[in-house]
């Protein structure tokens, strides 16, 4: 990030080029036609000006078919050019890659917080290590924000009740513009912050420094305990709840006889609103946790619960 | 005939009995059945509402000429943007030329003598004057500070503004606009004069009819959706909101449902105007006149299946956004289309740079750079990057304004004779239309280039390294500002001390050509009997002198 007078933003990600390369292809293309329309504008006006009060035109046209199936066809050609190679890079920036760095983004009135997946915590400046796969889970407090690093070419919309994700690798050591791109109130224009992208090792080096409490999982389970969860979601036969070891990444049938993935997005859900997707064979007795529990430790209970071994084997 | 019209062009005098000089009581205006004061009432109307709308636009640029907060306060800076839009929008864009020009001079065109249902047209302009008395009210009262798109649930339950004042002045002006469609829609039906056909009625007439489609079919939507976001907001019931069970992103595709194809409602009745003026000024035939039709009609309907691409980075399906991509990029087609024949008509024509003239051509300009810019934000790969920042910005000006405003000054100068009577200065019209020309671009321009370095929208204070572009961007603010104001006081010099301009000035074909200017209160004592192809430019057209002439001529036809 430099205070100089700028044309075009950094580049700092592994899709910031490919973004570029089609930004610049569709420039080319636009100045081709903006310079086409120009100029032939400009002769038949010098060209064609009327001369005399009575001039009237040289010719009295209807049309011409094969004009204007030449001058639909290109332009739809190209479209199609561009709308292949968008929806390509489109793919290429949602795709999350394996193994890649899992930061927590909570997004309220007007500030980030952001967890490290090792627990460092941050408001409003987020390091991450260069040449790293990134996958940001965010969520929203209250309003719609949207995570914008413009040096990276990536945002996504950060939504109350749900989770989005956003997914990069920056390539290039230094401190980049954080902004929050969709309105969100009064100090909107002052919910942005820095991105720090650093070699691998300086980013060791910074995590050292910044000695974390508690890991997230270890909030999470302390959390488990506090709210009770362990009452009723453990491996005794007879427990209220469904055991939640290993069950992360599995498939578990619904009271309804619907299959589903327990992801991050359905852990979040059965806390805030439990009812809406029971586990079959058990109870609709879960109490809903919505308004009483911070979206950043919904996080940690998901860290905990994601980090809990498989207990079938053992028994 | 061209004898006279050699011998004439000075001897022009205003037709004795004209439907300004018809009553002159407020109340002859004000429930008045004449399509023809109809469309002047919005003409004044919409002018004030833009004055509004332009002071707010004013204040942001003033405000951004520096990357610190120091004219207004946030609060103060998010209702100047929310109202610029919100004014601009609802009450100047959507009703611009549809109300002032559909009303005025889409019944000459075709013929008849007056809209459908007169009563229901003097009903949408107080629907209009009443949604716009709230508008006005929630400007008094602090404003409202949710942006024009009022997205949830930060419209409603986090704004601490006047958001349900500012929902129903949107809301009751959409019923205005729902029954202008309608009656457009019937008038165009059912009372197009013997002889005009689909294919023969002028391209403003077609502008006029696809405009009125959309206005029919999605106002209602907006409609809905606001009534939605005001019943959370009042009564805390969940639709939109998730702490109460609602869905946020299920406001933004209801919204983009009508406000996407509010675009178009913005922007086809001006490329029907475009279609008319270069057409008048080449004197030649349009080029394609059916490609141009169908391209309207096409626009208005593809324009219903675009809405998700404003949802790109909003947690919308891929899958679902893949197609809205491919229909978006589809638009770029009949815009095309539109383009290159206005183009084609200019070649080999007889054109003369009027000031109509000069804002078509500036309009094919700036429009092509609105159209083309519009390309990149409906690819997915680049609107990642793109979405939210300055460069929607400017491409949306660049439609709004460099279109839609462009082509209303364009249909304001071309019908300006006809509705007053008299031509306004030759000079100082061109001088402006330069000026609008120059003051836009430079204003909006340099916010493509700050976009794209990501400069995100509705932001009060930015980094400083942008200072530059937006001080640029200011500048161009500041001569637009005054370029607005010197046609607004030519055209009122004009109304007095302006030459008679005679039936036909431009010597231009078309029914609202033969009628006297100002016309008369009662359109066509006879109904005209059309037997002429639209635009027949094949012999010299005249601007007869005397009334008693046309008369005759009228008779004859």
């Amino acid at each position: 990030m430099n205070n100089q007078f700028q044309l075009h933003p950094e580049i700092a990600s592994t899709i910031a080029f490919d973004v570029d390369l089609l930004y610049f292809f569709v420039v080319a293309v636009s100045i081709f036609f903006m310079a086409l329309i120009c100029v032939l504008i400009f002769l038949f006006a010098m060209k064609y000006r009327r001369r005399t009060e009575d001039q009237q035109a040289e010719t009295q046209t209807h049309g011409h078919l094969g004009l204007e199936i030449t001058w639909s066809a290109i332009p739809l050609v190209l479209m199609l050019i561009m709308f292949a190679w968008g929806v390509w890079i489109f793919f290429k920036v949602y795709q999350i890659p394996e193994g890649a760095m899992e930061y927590y983004v909570v997004g309220k009135q007007w500030m980030w917080h952001i967890q490290h997946p090792t627990g460092q915590r941050e408001i409003n400046e987020m390091h991450v290590p260069i040449n790293t796969p990134v996958k940001l889970t965010m969520a929203s407090e209250d309003v719609i924000h949207s995570f914008f690093i413009p040096a990276f070419r990536v945002k996504n919309d950060v939504i109350p009740g749900r989770y989005t994700s956003l997914t990069f690798e920056a390539t290039k050591p230094g401190k980049y513009h954080l902004f929050c791109a969709e309105y969100c109130g009064t100090e909107h224009s002052l919910m942005i912050g820095s991105v720090y992208a650093m070699e691998p090792e300086d980013y060791q080096d910074w995590l050292g420094g910044g000695v974390a409490d508690e890991t997230p999982e270890e909030a999470g389970a302390r959390l488990f305990s506090q709210l009770n969860c362990d009452t009723c979601h453990s491996d005794q036969a007879a427990a209220r709840g469904p055991s939640l070891n290993g069950k992360f990444g599995t498939e578990e049938v619904l009271a309804s006889g619907e299959r589903i993935l327990i992801d991050e997005a359905y852990i979040r859900e059965s806390i805030v609103n439990p009812r809406i997707r029971m586990v079959a064979g058990y109870p609709s007795i879960m109490p809903t946790y919505q308004g009483q529990i911070t979206e950043t430790n919904i996080f940690n209970l998901i860290s905990y619960i994601k980090s809990l071994p498989s207990t079938e084997g053992a028994q | 005939m061209s004898t006279i019209a050699q011998q004439g062009a000075a001897e022009h005098r205003m037709p004795r009995d004209h439907f300004l000089n018809a009553a002159y009581t407020i109340k002859s205006w004000l429930l008045t059945m004449d399509h023809k004061r109809v469309g002047l009432l919005y003409l004044i109307s919409i002018t004030f509402f833009f004055l509004i709308g332009g002071t707010f636009a004013s204040l942001i640029r003033l405000e951004l000429a520096t990357p610190e907060a120091d004219l207004m306060e946030a609060d103060q800076y998010n209702v100047a943007f929310s109202m610029h839009g919100i004014v601009m929008i609802f009450f100047f864009l959507i009703p611009s030329i549809p109300a002032v020009f559909g009303n005025f001079i889409m019944p000459l065109m075709i013929g008849a003598k007056d809209v459908a249902f007169p009563k229901l047209n003097l009903m949408s302009w107080y629907l209009f004057i009443f949604g716009g008395t709230f508008g006005v009210l929630t400007t008094l009262l602090g404003g409202v500070d949710t942006g024009w798109t009022f997205y949830t649930p930060f419209s409603s339950t986090y704004s601490n503004s006047n958001v349900i004042l500012a929902g129903m002045a949107a809301f009751i002006a959409g019923f205005s606009s729902i029954l202008t469609g309608l009656n457009f829609m019937v008038t165009i039906h059912k009372m197009r004069a013997p002889g005009i056909t689909w294919f023969k009625m002028p391209l403003f007439v077609w502008g006029m009819y696809a405009t009125s489609l959309i206005m029919v079919l999605g106002t209602p939507v907006i409609a809905i959706t606001l009534a939605l976001m005001m019943v959370e907001r009042g009564l805390h019931i969940g639709i939109f909101d998730p702490a109460l069970g609602g869905d946020p992103v299920l406001f933004q595709h209801l919204f983009w449902f009508y406000s996407h194809p509010a675009v178009y409602i913005m922007i086809l009745p001006g490329m029907g105007v475009i279609s008319e003026v270069i057409a008048a000024f080449s004197r030649k035939r349009i080029f394609g006149y059916e490609f141009i039709a169908m391209s309207s009609v096409s626009i208005a309907v593809l324009g219903f299946f675009v809405w998700g691409h404003h949802l790109f980075v909003s947690g919308q399906s891929i899958y679902a956004g893949m197609v809205f991509s491919f229909i978006t990029m589809l638009v770029a087609v009949p815009s095309a289309i539109k383009v290159f024949n206005w183009m084609a008509t200019i070649y080999r024509g007889s054109v003369s740079y009027d000031a109509p003239m000069l804002y078509a051509l500036g309009f094919i300009g700036l429009f092509s750079v609105g159209g083309l810019t519009g390309v990149f934000l409906a690819i997915m790969g680049l609107d990642i990057h793109m979405h939210d920042t300055y460069f929607v910005v400017a491409h949306f000006h660049y439609v709004m304004v460099g279109g839609a405003v462009t082509a209303f000054m364009a249909a304001l100068h071309f019908w300006w004779p006809k509705i007053s009577g008299r031509m306004y200065p030759e000079g100082w019209s061109r001088l402006a239309a330069f000026l609008i020309f120059a003051g836009f671009n430079l204003t909006f321009f340099p916010q493509f280039i700050v976009g794209y370095l990501g400069m995100p929208r509705r932001y009060h204070v930015y980094p400083e390294e942008w200072q530059l572009l937006n001080i640029m961007s200011s500048a161009g603010a500041t001569i637009l500002a005054a370029a607005f104001i010197v046609p607004a006081i030519y055209l009122a010099w004009s109304l007095k001390n302006g030459k008679i301009s005679g039936p036909n000035p431009w010597r231009a074909t078309g029914l609202e050509w033969i009628l006297s200017s100002p016309p008369p209160e009662h359109n066509f004592p006879t109904t005209p009997i059309v037997e002429e192809e639209p635009y027949d430019y094949g012999e010299v057209i005249d601007n007869p002198v005397h009334e008693e002439e046309h008369e005759k001529e009228r008779e004859h036809a």
